[in-house]
């Protein structure tokens, strides 16, 4: 079985947004950038599919060079290859087909992408990747279990899960559950030195279009001030939240 | 200029709050485009509701095999309505499954997508929205170049807005083959009877100042009494005290609720950020410390084990007098 696992570099949870250039841009200053948290279920989940069934895993992103330290980190995580489609990630829409494109060439049974990254949310690229290559495709999964050609997946659904069956070739958009938290892997030095040596082949991307533009960018006005009621006047929260919030 | 699309969600024969912000969006949209809204709908049993928000045609879908959604064949569904409609713009709403079809349709339509948008469009020439992204910390104003485009409204942003049109449905059969059903639902293990995360006006959220799973009886005792969803921070679920599906966040589920009542919760950043387009935020919490007090509209610094019960108990009094 040979796996895709598609990894978004993007600033960690933590960070600080902040807009630059007459709010045109994303401020990269001072920001640490991660594998998307959405893909890294996805990919620790791959490495489960490589160690107890012998799946071959390669990552590939969409970026220019400054990307690699990202993609290096998944080859630390144990992943065999990795390939950067060279080339800034313009849209969703954009990105899906260079990354249709590299899955096309690779012949990969299952790919994996995050259900969303978590910058510009636009959750789109795992559906477009698997409706432009006539692939089978289930979002928000949480488990996921292949007997051969054969796949039992669960995804989340509003309220609760389904269970899911389909079959390879499958595209997966995936998320906590995937695997625990707690089964999210650091990577050790001899990964980090394996990694060195690992092929990260950079591809040129074909000629598409985006089909969206974010011309500018805001940030949501600042709160108010809190106001605290005391633990012993519950009457006046409940009265707030009635009259003042007309939220109850 | 052919009529606005939007997809109005059901459950069991019965649309979804969102259906009616959803075709509230539309009517907006077709307002500003000089046409009408047409919706299509899965196994509705009525479709007259549609109208008092502003659709004017539904393309009604009667088929056993759809009453169980179906991405790939409800994405189907939806292209051949909009090829049918010429329709140029497609409204779906933020729930799990939009989400899920929403890029199917767009990338058969060959289509812009922008998911999570949080107001009628600023212009139609070019045609110009404003999405949330990073997670709720920001928000783009976004140009759609392609001649279709399919728009997510974000939850509870829009609200259903009543304008009183008559829907005339008609019945509609789309050409849909076994290759439409090769992902299949095999067990739907839903909450039946509760408000969920995505849909409910008021979410009760529960952090690991509750101790532990035991003490979530009283998180859902307040539930009740609101007609709320519960749910949990992501400490609480990575602890296995809660499932996954109550993990809400910037990598669990965003909330966008009326009211969100955070109980034991510090409100780190990642939280804020998927809770921050609920409306009106409440902290219960003994650290006057927590981040979330900057984050919140009202406050009570207190241990959650002696203002929750109160705080049930007073609101029972409050729903049996406004009853």
């Amino acid at each position: 079985m040979k796996i895709l696992v598609c990894i978004s570099n993007v600033p960690d949870t933590t960070s600080k947004i902040n807009f630059t250039e007459g709010d045109t841009k994303f401020d990269t200053n001072g920001v640490q950038f991660v594998i998307n948290p959405n893909d890294e279920f996805g990919l620790t989940r791959a490495m489960w599919f490589k160690e107890k069934q012998g799946a071959t895993v390669h990552v590939a992103n969409v970026g220019g060079a400054a990307t690699e330290p990202t993609i290096r980190k998944a080859l630390a995580i144990g992943a065999d290859e990795a390939i950067r489609v060279n080339a800034e990630p313009k849209d969703g829409f954009y990105v899906a087909q260079q990354l249709a494109e590299v899955v096309k060439n690779g012949g990969y049974d299952l790919v994996i992408a995050g259900r969303e990254s978590i910058d510009y949310n636009g959750g789109m690229v795992p559906g477009m990747i698997a409706t432009l290559l006539d692939m089978n495709f289930v979002n928000t999964c949480t488990c996921i279990e292949i007997d051969s050609d054969t796949v039992t997946a669960t995804r989340e659904i509003d309220g609760g899960k389904e269970k899911i069956s389909t079959s390879l070739p499958l595209v997966i958009g995936g998320q906590k559950g995937l695997v625990q938290e707690s089964d999210l892997r650091i990577p050790n030095m001899r990964g980090i030195m394996m990694a060195r040596k690992k092929a990260l082949t950079v591809v040129e991307p074909i000629d598409a279009t985006a089909a969206t533009t974010d011309v500018s960018f805001d940030k949501p006005a600042a709160k108010g001030a809190i106001k605290l009621i005391d633990a012993d006047n519950i009457d006046e929260l409940i009265n707030l939240l009635h009259n003042e919030a007309k939220a109850i | 200029m052919m009529s606005v699309l939007v997809y109005t969600e059901s459950e069991n024969g019965k649309f979804k709050k969102s259906a009616f912000e959803v075709a509230s969006y539309a009517y907006a949209v077709a307002q500003q485009l000089g046409t009408t809204v047409t919706a299509i709908s899965f196994n509705a049993d009525s479709n007259d509701t549609l109208g008092t928000y502003g659709v004017t045609k539904v393309l009604n879908i009667s088929n056993d095999s759809l009453k169980t959604f179906n991405a790939k064949a409800y994405a189907h569904a939806i292209t051949e309505a909009a090829k049918k409609e010429g329709s140029q713009v497609v409204i779906v709403s933020s729930s799990t499954d939009s989400k899920y079809l929403a890029p199917i349709v767009a990338a058969k339509l060959k289509a812009g997508y922008t998911p999570n948008v949080v107001t009628a469009p600023d212009n139609t020439s070019p045609f110009k929205v404003k999405r949330t992204v990073f997670s709720n910390k920001g928000f783009a104003h976004t140009t759609i170049s392609t001649a279709i485009k399919v728009i997510g409204v974000s939850n509870n942003s829009f609200g259903a807005i009543e304008n009183n049109s008559t829907a005339t449905a008609e019945d509609f059969s789309p050409a849909l083959t076994d290759a439409d059903f090769a992902t299949k639902s095999v067990e739907v293990d839903k909450v039946v009877g509760k408000a969920t995360i995505a849909d409910a006006d008021i979410v009760v959220s529960g952090g690991r100042g509750l101790k532990g799973p035991e003490n979530w009886g009283m998180i859902e005792e307040l539930a009740d009494v609101l007609g709320a969803a519960t749910a949990c921070s992501k400490p609480v679920s990575d602890l296995g005290w809660r499932p996954h599906s109550e993990h809400v966040g910037q990598t669990g589920k965003p909330v966008a609720s009326n009211l969100y009542i955070a109980i034991g919760i510090s409100g780190a950043i990642q939280h804020l950020a998927g809770i921050s387009a609920s409306k009106i935020k409440v902290v219960i919490n003994t650290d006057p410390e927590a981040p979330f007090f900057k984050a919140a509209d009202y406050g009570i610094v207190g241990d959650a084990f002696e203002v929750v019960p109160k705080l049930i108990e007073k609101l029972k009094e409050f729903k049996a007098q406004n009853a």
